[in-house]
């Protein structure tokens, strides 16, 4: 019987020649990330099993990205990027990418040029944009949507604490070889589609717990005609599924992003290309046909709880949020702009961008002359530093957090669960950034085929 | 590990996911440090709407305000508990303020993992829901040895599913010692 990506990959880094769905094996970790809200305990499980003095397994393999509570006045939340400055400089860690405009007291404010700071924001678009990410490897994070770099042809997911803490001394883990379900999506997405709404569609049809325990394979010349980041967007909420991983087989597009990015860093260019074998178990097959999708949402309060937009459409809405690791990349960008150039926003609307190069791309990208960061000031939109920021609630000074239950917000983000983006009682939608940017226009659910014309 | 574990049932519904258990605001407390610590307890599923929190009643909250441990030591869900972020300190959480066990028909990944792995709290899965068969308050037991849910306010007993595989990383503590006896760790 033949295997799977995630099976291949799995199985080399146990050291086996061949590895089935229900087994538990230990394997050999390429990379840990961690990050801020996760690192101190982390570190703190790392020293309490090994000691004060022992060394980390590898220190050119931990990655460690601050981005979660940054832009806060929160003393704890300083403190905890203190925790891991000293842990870096202790173990002489290689990849750290320090807010280093941080002082030790009140808001800070913002890098004042995303090109010139060592930070980078949230860790899961940080991590292809350094070079961490690789056909073939086996990547841990102590965050759920870890997950994301299934993208790019390895094993990602997320762990806690005390599994990281373990990794950080020993490079090893135990996994259960997941089951793999395939995806299949033939023909192109329309313009007024996005990768966001392909998910939503998965997760709405298998629900919050359809992919627990498994492995999500994206496959089909409607996924591999999507950029990097696309595929990006549909790994990124395999979790949202319940998934372990989710994967993509790594093509040339691949090869040539990595290839870039880990020149530009400096980091291991190594990279293994594995495909599913013609014979290879599926436990789950569902083929979409990317011409019959609509713009989907995720209603209240789970991101299963599916409608088309145009089921939904004129729902009234207080706020709209594009950013976060699902929705605040550059391409998620320029497909907002094109709506919102000219335009002006009804409701209070955030333009948040997961990184500092994103941030940097704003100025960079135009539209019709303009930068995408004109473009969203003429529409009258907030525009704040690369972070997690509301995407999940955080501190209460955090920029866009729902503070109040009246809140209805559109959002480009990925969980919608009670209180995810701040209180419990506000409403959350998810959406795809087009989506968003043509309800935050009109200041009710729209259906981003009602704005024609801006579809070239 | 003890053979049976008593104590009050706390219920709540499906998809409890770790917002729920321990809101975002308060993830900024180091759980390496032991006065820090025990306010993860104090914020132990306050995040649950109020109308789902202590079933089937609701407007019940796992731990009264301003206190640090709470009344309930086994806490009941339905379909996929513990979904959601990967942070650890949603069992933490709820071992901080004094549960020990936690029943649900199926739990997310993570959540399951965390749990055994940091030796927090027994996650038992049951064949059946367990929504219709206790209340919050009711005095349960966990007989750990005949893998069953003894519900003492009723009279009634349901079966729940063999902890299996990860039993030997709960009897052992957590992933750390459990690797110790296996030889895989100095
Ligand atoms: S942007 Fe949101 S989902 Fe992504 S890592 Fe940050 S908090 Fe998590």
């Amino acid at each position: 019987m033949g295997m799977t990506i995630t099976e291949k990959i799995l199985a080399e880094h146990a050291g086996k020649e061949r590895v089935d769905p229900g087994e538990n094996i230990w394997v050999d970790v390429d990379i840990l990330m961690t990050h801020d809200v996760c690192g101190p305990g982390t570190i703190g499980i790392f020293e309490r099993e090994f000691g004060k003095d022992a060394n980390v397994w590898n220190r050119d393999r931990v990655v460690i990205i601050p981005d979660h509570y940054i832009f806060t006045a929160n003393e704890q939340a300083h403190r905890n990027i203190e925790i891991l400055r000293s842990f870096v400089k202790k173990h002489g860690l290689k990849y750290y990418y320090d807010p280093d405009f941080l002082q030790s007291e009140g808001m800070p404010s913002p890098y004042a040029d995303p090109t010139r700071t060592s930070y980078k924001g949230v860790c899961h678009i940080a991590l292809p944009e350094e070079g961490h990410t690789r056909p073939g490897e086996i990547l841990l994070g102590t965050d759920s949507h870890t997950c994301t770099a299934g993208a790019f042809g390895q094993f990602a997911t997320g762990i806690g604490n005390t599994d990281a803490g373990f990794v950080l001394g020993t490079g090893k883990t135990w996994l259960k070889v997941p089951p793999t379900m395939r995806f299949v999506f033939e023909g192109e997405l329309p313009p007024y589609m996005m990768a966001k709404d392909m998910i939503l569609a998965i997760i709405g049809d298998i629900g919050v717990d359809g992919g627990t325990y498994r492995a999500m394979h994206f496959d089909g010349d409607g996924v591999h005609r999507l950029t990097m980041e696309d595929r990006m967007t549909l790994c990124n909420m395999v979790i949202e599924a319940g998934g372990k991983n989710g994967v993509v087989e790594a093509d040339e597009l691949t090869r040539q992003y990595v290839q870039e990015r880990t020149a530009r860093a400096g980091t291991p260019q190594n990279m293994r290309f594995h495909k599913n074998d013609p014979d290879a178990q599926f436990i789950f097959e569902k083929v979409y046909n990317l011409d019959k999708l609509e713009p989907m949402v995720a209603k209240p309060h789970s991101p299963d709880n599916k409608a088309t937009v145009s089921e939904v459409k004129g729902t009234k809405l207080t706020r709209a949020y594009i950013g976060s690791c699902t929705g605040g990349k550059i391409s998620d960008f320029v497909a907002a702009a094109q709506l919102l150039k000219g335009e002006e926003v009804r409701i209070p609307t955030f333009v948040v961008p997961a990184s500092t190069e994103v941030d940097a791309a704003l100025d960079t990208e135009k539209l019709d002359g303009k930068s995408l960061r004109e473009v969203f000031r003429d529409a009258g939109a907030i525009i704040g530093p690369a972070s997690c920021a509301a995407c999940l609630g955080g501190p209460a000074d955090t920029l866009g957090r729902l503070n109040s239950p009246e809140e209805v917000c559109i959002s480009a983000t990925n969980r919608n669960f009670p209180g995810r983006m701040g209180n419990k009682q506000a409403q959350v939608y998810l959406a795809s950034p087009l989506t968003v940017a043509a309800s935050a226009i009109r200041g009710v659910i729209t259906d981003p085929r009602e704005l024609v014309g801006s579809f070239v | 590990m003890e053979k049976s574990i008593r104590g009050k049932a706390f219920v709540i519904g499906n998809n409890i996911d770790t917002d729920q258990i321990i809101p975002a605001e308060h993830l900024v407390y180091n759980p390496s440090d032991p006065e820090e610590r025990k306010m993860f307890g104090r914020y132990a599923l306050c995040g649950v709407p109020p109308a789902d929190s202590g079933l089937p009643e609701g407007n019940i909250p796992f731990v009264r305000e301003n206190e640090y441990r709470s009344d309930y030591q086994i806490v009941i869900g339905g379909k996929n508990f513990g979904c959601g972020s990967s942070r650890e300190h949603a069992p933490l959480a709820m071992a901080e303020a004094g549960a020990r066990v936690v029943i649900a028909e199926f739990f997310a990944r993570i959540f399951f993992r965390n749990c055994i792995n940091g030796g927090y709290l027994i996650p038992y899965e049951t064949p059946e829901s367990l929504m219709e068969k206790v209340a919050t308050g009711d005095d349960v037991e966990v007989d750990l040895e005949g893998n069953r849910l003894v519900n003492h306010t009723r009279g009634t007993e349901t079966a729940l599913t063999p902890l299996g595989e990860v039993l030997p990383i709960l009897e052992a503590g957590n992933v750390f010692e459990y690797a110790r006896k296996a030889g895989m760790l100095e």
